[in-house]
C-alpha cells in the first residue's frame, strides 16, 4: 500500500467557515430542544399557545394591580370595567394574614421570634457553623415560648430548669447503673416540673418580675399559627419518629408490639378526624372547666402523625442498608445505641431525606386544615375577611397571596434539601 | 342522625357532670370577668372580624348586650370562632356559654342535642338568585334549571321538597362554600343560585353588575336563627332570653342609645322605668343582676331596630329590609312578651 503513489494531496489547509446558522446558538438550541420531531413541535406549538393564553388573560389583570383602594367597590370602580388584581386587600389585611388577632402593638415579639428560630435552626441545618451556637438551640423553645405567650419569664425559666435538673440526677445515678440513672433523670424532672418550676417561678416572678404582656391563644392566627404548627411538629416527628423507626425493628416484643401499633392506627385515620379528636373529643373526656390550649391539642396531634409517616420514611432508609453493615458493627463490639449512633443511623438517615422533607412539606401545608376546627390559619382568615362586607367576594388575590407565602416556605425546604443530599453525597454513581 | 345522638348523649353526659361539680353559668362567667361567645368563622353582616381584629356583626352585637348586662362591660367578651362542624360541642363542653351563630331552631337541635334557643333574633328563610337575562320572574318558572346548592345543609333538603312539590326537576351543582358558589354562579355554571335570603342579598350586594341579578319573591323555608345555651341552667337561659327581649321592647317602647340616659331619669311610662330600672321594682334580682342590666345591653349596641340597621340593614351593604324581622306592631314578627 505504501509504495502505491497519492495522485493529489491538497497541501494547504482549507479556510475554517462558520458553521451552519442552524447549527450554532439560539438556532441550533431550538431546533435540538422545541422541534426535533413532529411529537415535539406540536408540543411546543401547544406550550407557546397556552404561554400566549396565559399572558393575555392574566397580563391586564397583573398590569392593572391596584393597591390603593379601601374596599373591592374602590377597586371597580377605578378598573372602570377592566380586568384587575385588586391588592388592596393585601394591604389592609396583610398583618391579620400573618398575625392573625395578635394586639398590634405586640408584633415585634413574633417578628423576633421568628428571625431567632431562623438563629436556632441555623447550627442544626449547616455544619459549618459554630457549635456552640446549638446552645442558643436548645434554649429557643423556652425563649420562644415566652416572646409568643407572654406572662413571667421565670416559668419557662424554670421549665428548662427541668433538664438541667435531669441531667444532674442522671449523672449522680451514673456510677449506680445506665438504667437507674436514666429512670432517675426522667423522675427527677418530672417531680421539678409538677411540684417545683411552678411554685419557684411564682415566687421568683414575686421578688423579680420580667414579663410581658400575656396573649392567648385566641389571638394567634394566619401565617404565624401554621410555622408555630409547622416548625414545632417538624422539630419533634423527626426526633419520636427516628425512635419508633428503631422500636418497630426492636428485638423486644412489646416494644415492637406498641411501635407498629401506634405507626398503623395513626397512619390509618385521616388528618382532620384526629383535629376533630383534639378540638371535639377532648373536651368531653377532660374535667369541665380544665384549660387545656386549643393550639397545644394540635400541635401534640399534628406531631404524632407525623411522627408515625417519619418513622417508615425512617424504617424504608434502614431497610435499604446492606446487612453487612449491621454485622460490621456487632463485629466492632458496639453496643446497640453506638452501633445506630455511629453506623446505621447517619446512613439510613442520608438515604431517607427526600422522604424526610416530603414528610416535612407535607405537614407544613396540612397545617391548614387546622380551618375545619375554627382555628382561623391563613386560610380560615382569608373566608374572615371575605366575610367584611368592604371584601365580599374578593378571592384570588387572597388565595395568591397565601399561596405564594406557602410557596416560599416549601420551596426553601426543598432547596435545602437537595444541598443537603449533593453535601452528603459520598458514592461516585 | 346517629351522629346527633351521640353528641347529645356526651352534651348530657357532661350537663350531669358540670351540674354535680361546678357553679351556674352566671357565677362562672362572672368569676372570669368574661362571656365566652361562639360565633362564626364569618358571616357578611352577622360575625366577620374587622381590620383591627374586632369582632363585628348583627350576632356579635347579641354577645355584646348579654356581656355588657352581665358584666357591666360590653367588651369583656371572648369571641371563640367555630365551624358548623364543631359549634355545638363547643356549647356543649361548656367552652362556649352562648352560641350566636346563625343557627336555625330546629327540633331535634332543642330536644335532641339538648340546647335551648332563647329566642329568634332573625327570621330568615331560603330563596333564589338568578340572572336577569334568564328572563324568570317566580321560582315556579325554574324547571329544569342547574342549581349552585351547597352541600350538607338544610338547604339542600328544602330544595329537593319543594322542587319535588312543584312537580319541576333540577340539576344540582354541589359547591361548598358561599365564596364558592359566588365564582361557580358568576362563571354560569349554575343558573341559580340558593341559600339564605339574608345570604344571597349580601352575595349580591358584592357582584359588580348587582342590578343584572335578581332574588326570586318566593322563601321556601322557615330559618329562624337565634342564640342558643346548653341546657341545665335556666337561670342562664333566661338571662340571654330576657335580654333579647330587652332590645325587641327598647324599639317597640322607643327606648334608643340616643335618649336612654334621658329616659332613665324616670318617665311616664311604667314598662320603660321597669326595664331601665327607674322604679321600684327589681326585674334584675329575679334573674341574679342588678336593677340596671338592661338599660346596660340596650346602651352597648342600641335597641333592636337599631343594631339590625347598623349590621344588615338597608344604608349598609347588605341591604336588609326589615321584613319579617320587623316589630310585631308594624307587621313583622319581633314580638317581646312584657316586662313585668
Amino acid at each position: 500500500m505504501s509504495d502505491k503513489m497519492i495522485s493529489f494531496v491538497r497541501t494547504e489547509m482549507l479556510p475554517e467557515q462558520t458553521p451552519p446558522s442552524s447549527q450554532v446558538g439560539a438556532m441550533r438550541w431550538v431546533r435540538e430542544n422545541l422541534f426535533s420531531g413532529p411529537v415535539n413541535t406540536l408540543l411546543t406549538l401547544l406550550g407557546i399557545a397556552v404561554l400566549y393564553f396565559l399572558a393575555v388573560h392574566l397580563g391586564p389583570w397583573f398590569k392593572n394591580s391596584i393597591w390603593n383602594a379601601d374596599s373591592l367597590a374602590e377597586c371597580r370602580e377605578i378598573l372602570a370595567g377592566q380586568s384587575g388584581a385588586c391588592w388592596g386587600v393585601i394591604k389592609d389585611r396583610w398583618h391579620q394574614l400573618i398575625f392573625g388577632f395578635y394586639p398590634a402593638e405586640e408584633y415585634w415579639r413574633p417578628t423576633i421570634t421568628f428571625f431567632l428560630m431562623l438563629v436556632a435552626i441555623a447550627p442544626v441545618l449547616f455544619g459549618g457553623l459554630p457549635r456552640k451556637m446549638m446552645w442558643f438551640s436548645a434554649i429557643f423553645p423556652a425563649l420562644a415560648f415566652w416572646l409568643l405567650w407572654g406572662g413571667s419569664i421565670w416559668y419557662s425559666v424554670f421549665a428548662m430548669l427541668g433538664f438541667v435538673v435531669a441531667y444532674v440526677a442522671f449523672r449522680a445515678l451514673q456510677q449506680v447503673s445506665g438504667v437507674v440513672a436514666v429512670v432517675g433523670a426522667v423522675v427527677a424532672a418530672v417531680i421539678w416540673w409538677l411540684l417545683l418550676a411552678g411554685p419557684l417561678g411564682d415566687l421568683v416572678a414575686s421578688v423579680v418580675p420580667v414579663a410581658l404582656p400575656y396573649i392567648r391563644s385566641d389571638d394567634f392566627g394566619g401565617f404565624m399559627i401554621s410555622i408555630i404548627i409547622g416548625v414545632t411538629g417538624i422539630a419533634l416527628s423527626l426526633p419520636i419518629g427516628i425512635l419508633l423507626a428503631l422500636g418497630r425493628q426492636s428485638d423486644m416484643p412489646l416494644v415492637r408490639w406498641i411501635c407498629v401499633g401506634f405507626i398503623e392506627f395513626i397512619r390509618g385515620v385521616p388528618l382532620i378526624t384526629l383535629l376533630f379528636t383534639a378540638s371535639l373529643l377532648l373536651n368531653y373526656f377532660l374535667p369541665p372547666g380544665t384549660n387545656f390550649d386549643i393550639i397545644l391539642r394540635v400541635i401534640i396531634m399534628v406531631t404524632l402523625f407525623a411522627a408515625a409517616y417519619m418513622a417508615e420514611v425512617v424504617r424504608g432508609g434502614f431497610a435499604a442498608l446492606p446487612r453487612g453493615q449491621y454485622e460490621a458493627a456487632d463485629a466492632l463490639g458496639l453496643d446497640y445505641w453506638k452501633a445506630q449512633r455511629l453506623i446505621l443511623l447517619p446512613q439510613a438517615l442520608k438515604i431517607s431525606i427526600p422522604g424526610i422533607v416530603n414528610t416535612f412539606i407535607g405537614l407544613f401545608k396540612d397545617t391548614t386544615l387546622v380551618v375545619f376546627i375554627g382555628i382561623l390559619d391563613p386560610i380560615g382568615l382569608s373566608n374572615a375577611i371575605r366575610a367584611d362586607s368592604n371584601w365580599n367576594g374578593i378571592i384570588w388575590e387572597l388565595y395568591a397571596f397565601i399561596a405564594l407565602c406557602f410557596f416560599l416556605f416549601c420551596f426553601g425546604m426543598s432547596r435545602y434539601s437537595q444541598y443537603l443530599e449533593g453535601k452528603l453525597k459520598t458514592d461516585h454513581r | 342522625m346517629k351522629k346527633t345522638v351521640f353528641v347529645g348523649a356526651m352534651a348530657a353526659a357532661t350537663t350531669l357532670v358540670a351540674g354535680a361539680a361546678s357553679a351556674t353559668v352566671l357565677e362562672e362567667v362572672q368569676g372570669r370577668g368574661e362571656l365566652h361567645c361562639g360565633v362564626s368563622t364569618g358571616v357578611n353582616g352577622f360575625s366577620a372580624p374587622d381590620s383591627t381584629g374586632e369582632w363585628q356583626g348583627f350576632d356579635v352585637a347579641i354577645c355584646r348586650a348579654v356581656a355588657a348586662a352581665v358584666l357591666g362591660d360590653p367588651n369583656k367578651v371572648k369571641f371563640t370562632s367555630t365551624t358548623g362542624q364543631t359549634r355545638f360541642s363547643a356549647l356543649a363542653s361548656g367552652e362556649i356559654d352562648i352560641l350566636t351563630r346563625n343557627t336555625t331552631w330546629t327540633m331535634s337541635r332543642d330536644a335532641d342535642l339538648k340546647f335551648s334557643f332563647a329566642g329568634v333574633n332573625y327570621y330568615d328563610g331560603q330563596g333564589f338568585m338568578v340572572n336577569k337575562a334568564l328572563g324568570v320572574s317566580s321560582a315556579k318558572e325554574l324547571d329544569g334549571a342547574t342549581v349552585c346548592i351547597q352541600t350538607g345543609t338544610t338547604t339542600e333538603l328544602n330544595l329537593a321538597d319543594y322542587f319535588k312539590a312543584n312537580n319541576m326537576t333540577y340539576e344540582p351543582v354541589p359547591i361548598e362554600t358561599n365564596a364558592e358558589a359566588q365564582q361557580q354562579y358568576l362563571a354560569g355554571a349554575c343558573d341559580v343560585y340558593t341559600t339564605d335570603a339574608s345570604g344571597l342579598a349580601a352575595t349580591r350586594a358584592t357582584f359588580a353588575d348587582p342590578e343584572n341579578h335578581a332574588v326570586l319573591p318566593e322563601i321556601i323555608s322557615k330559618e329562624p336563627l337565634g342564640p342558643l345555651v346548653a341546657h341545665g341552667d335556666d337561670q342562664w337561659g333566661d338571662i340571654v332570653r330576657w335580654t333579647m327581649n330587652a332590645l325587641v321592647a327598647a324599639e317597640e317602647l322607643g327606648i334608643t342609645s340616643a335618649n336612654i340616659e334621658e329616659l332613665s331619669k324616670g318617665t311616664a311610662n311604667p314598662e320603660i322605668n321597669r326595664i331601665l330600672g327607674a322604679s321600684d321594682d327589681d326585674l334584675g334580682a329575679m334573674i341574679g343582676l342588678d336593677k340596671e342590666w338592661a338599660k346596660r345591653a340596650i346602651s352597648a349596641g342600641g335597641n333592636y331596630g337599631e343594631i339590625f340597621a347598623a349590621n344588615i340593614g338597608e344604608s349598609t351593604p347588605i341591604g336588609l329590609a326589615r321584613g319579617l324581622n320587623a316589630l310585631w306592631t308594624q307587621g313583622g314578627l319581633q314580638y317581646s312578651p312584657p316586662f313585668r
